[in-house]
């Protein structure tokens, strides 16, 4: 049938994967970076700014990921800009982990005691130099364990943009699968892949979320 | 470049628009209570005594959590079939939304039931009731009274991955929305109609799963709590 041993199939998932992971951590980065953004933009306090950034998340979780990712796709050349899968996928994945980061690392910053504030207001330091030297130390270490758990989300959300014709991982498993006509092996070979990147992500997730839980 | 938006041309396909509508809606309400069950069932399993099981149960989410749901499905579409499973794509797509759900709720009803205090148990005990009765009657109100607002965030976030049964063409509404733009050539617009459409699901979804569990936890725990 064809000439593609198992080795040749794991070898060309590999490859892909490479893309996956390199997709993945463009979304990660760009999306902490706007979320930053978004975080600092509340944090002025503007009724319309903050209005805004509850409709933002609102639509980037309210929505499937597969209709942003085609919106990206189609919507931009609309605008005059000439887009490719990498550029959408990656303006997707970036908009998309960015509301989703936002929401966390907000809830994140709410979760301080307020007793914190007033102490740092009581030892003379502004809004800024609170929330910097008081408020952000605690948060992050709250904020850890939930950030590189959403990680995964992140890795199994660039799967979708296999459908509009980015070759990471999931679009290789298709094309060998054409090719090789063994869809259970080679969806299988897939999946495992997809659990080597992802479960160290959520086994170092729950192990800080417990050194937390027993340290506080 | 001067593009000018044209949603009436999207009219015309509005009976298979509602169609998409009808098939989306059923999925989700199929997909909420069979998974949602499948979770209880699951972390029953999880909190219960026989340790093969548990362990059994503990694989299989991790496994369902940490691959994407596009490749599970794939999988039981396109490989199961091999080893002589036929299933029609509708009924791949079931499952893969049911098992996706399951494994998410069985790991977010477990965290519910731990949180319960364990007095809760030995209370009932006490009272003469069975294990079952006490999980049933007991812990499962309070957990689900603790953990209902995420697990009503993972009961619309399944939702919206209806939109990936798309691509093993069963015809709900991301499957429609591909049709008419293939027919019109307006993507953008087809695209963006739909997307609307999945927002208001998420909303109502949100608010009817939050007024039931309201209905059938809230009250009933805090009755009992009193």
């Amino acid at each position: 049938m064809s000439d593609f041993t198992t080795l040749d199939i794991f070898q060309n998932l590999l490859l892909a994967a490479r893309w996956t992971i390199l997709l993945s951590l463009i979304a990660f980065v760009g999306g902490g970076i706007v979320a930053g953004i978004l975080i600092l933009l509340r944090m002025t306090k503007n009724s319309i700014l903050s209005a805004f950034i509850r409709i933002y998340v609102e639509i980037f979780q309210g929505t499937p990921l597969l209709m942003q990712l085609f919106l990206a796709f189609f919507g931009l050349p609309l605008l005059g800009i000439e887009v490719g899968p990498w550029t959408a996928a990656s303006l997707a994945l970036t908009l998309f982990t960015s509301a989703y980061l936002c929401e966390i690392w907000s809830g994140c910053l709410n979760s301080v005691p307020k007793g914190q504030w007033e102490a740092a207001k009581t030892l003379g330091l502004n809004y800024y130099q609170s929330m910097v030297h008081v408020i952000i130390p605690q948060s992050i270490r709250v904020a850890t364990a939930p950030t590189i758990g959403f990680s995964v989300q992140v890795v199994k959300g660039t799967a979708l943009a296999s459908i509009i014709g980015f070759v990471e991982l999931t679009k290789a498993g298709t094309m060998l699968n054409n090719v090789t006509f063994e869809p259970f092996k080679v969806f299988a070979m897939v999946a495992i892949l997809y659990f080597v990147i992802c479960y160290p992500l959520t086994r170092y997730s729950k192990y800080l979320e417990r050194k937390l839980n027993v340290s506080s | 470049m001067d593009y000018q938006l044209d949603f009436v041309g999207l009219f015309p396909y509005y009976k298979d628009l509602v169609s998409g509508i009808i098939l989306t809606i059923q999925i989700t309400i199929l997909t909420t209570i069979l998974g949602v069950s499948f979770g209880i069932i699951g972390a029953a399993t999880r909190v219960g005594k026989n340790k093969f099981l548990q362990n059994l149960v503990g694989g299989f989410v991790e496994v369902v959590r940490n691959t994407p749901f596009i490749v599970q499905l794939f999988f039981i579409f396109f490989g199961l079939p091999t080893i002589g499973f036929k299933l029609t794509a509708l009924e791949a797509g079931m499952i893969a939304m049911v098992i996706n759900l399951g494994a998410y709720s069985t790991e977010i009803i477990r965290a519910g039931i731990e949180a319960t205090d364990k007095g809760q148990w030995e209370a009932g005990k006490t009272l003469g009731l069975k294990w079952y009765q006490i999980f049933i009657h007991i812990i499962l109100p309070q957990a689900f009274n603790k953990i209902s607002p995420a697990l009503i965030s993972q009961c619309v976030i399944v939702m919206l991955g209806s939109s990936v049964l798309s691509q093993i063409s069963v015809e709900e509404l991301t499957f429609t929305a591909n049709f008419i733009q293939s027919r019109t050539f307006l993507s953008f617009e087809s695209y963006f109609l739909i997307t609307g459409i999945y927002l208001i699901f998420a909303i109502v979804l949100r608010f009817v799963l939050t007024v039931v569990s309201e209905k059938l936890f809230k009250t009933k725990a805090m009755k009992e709590g009193n």
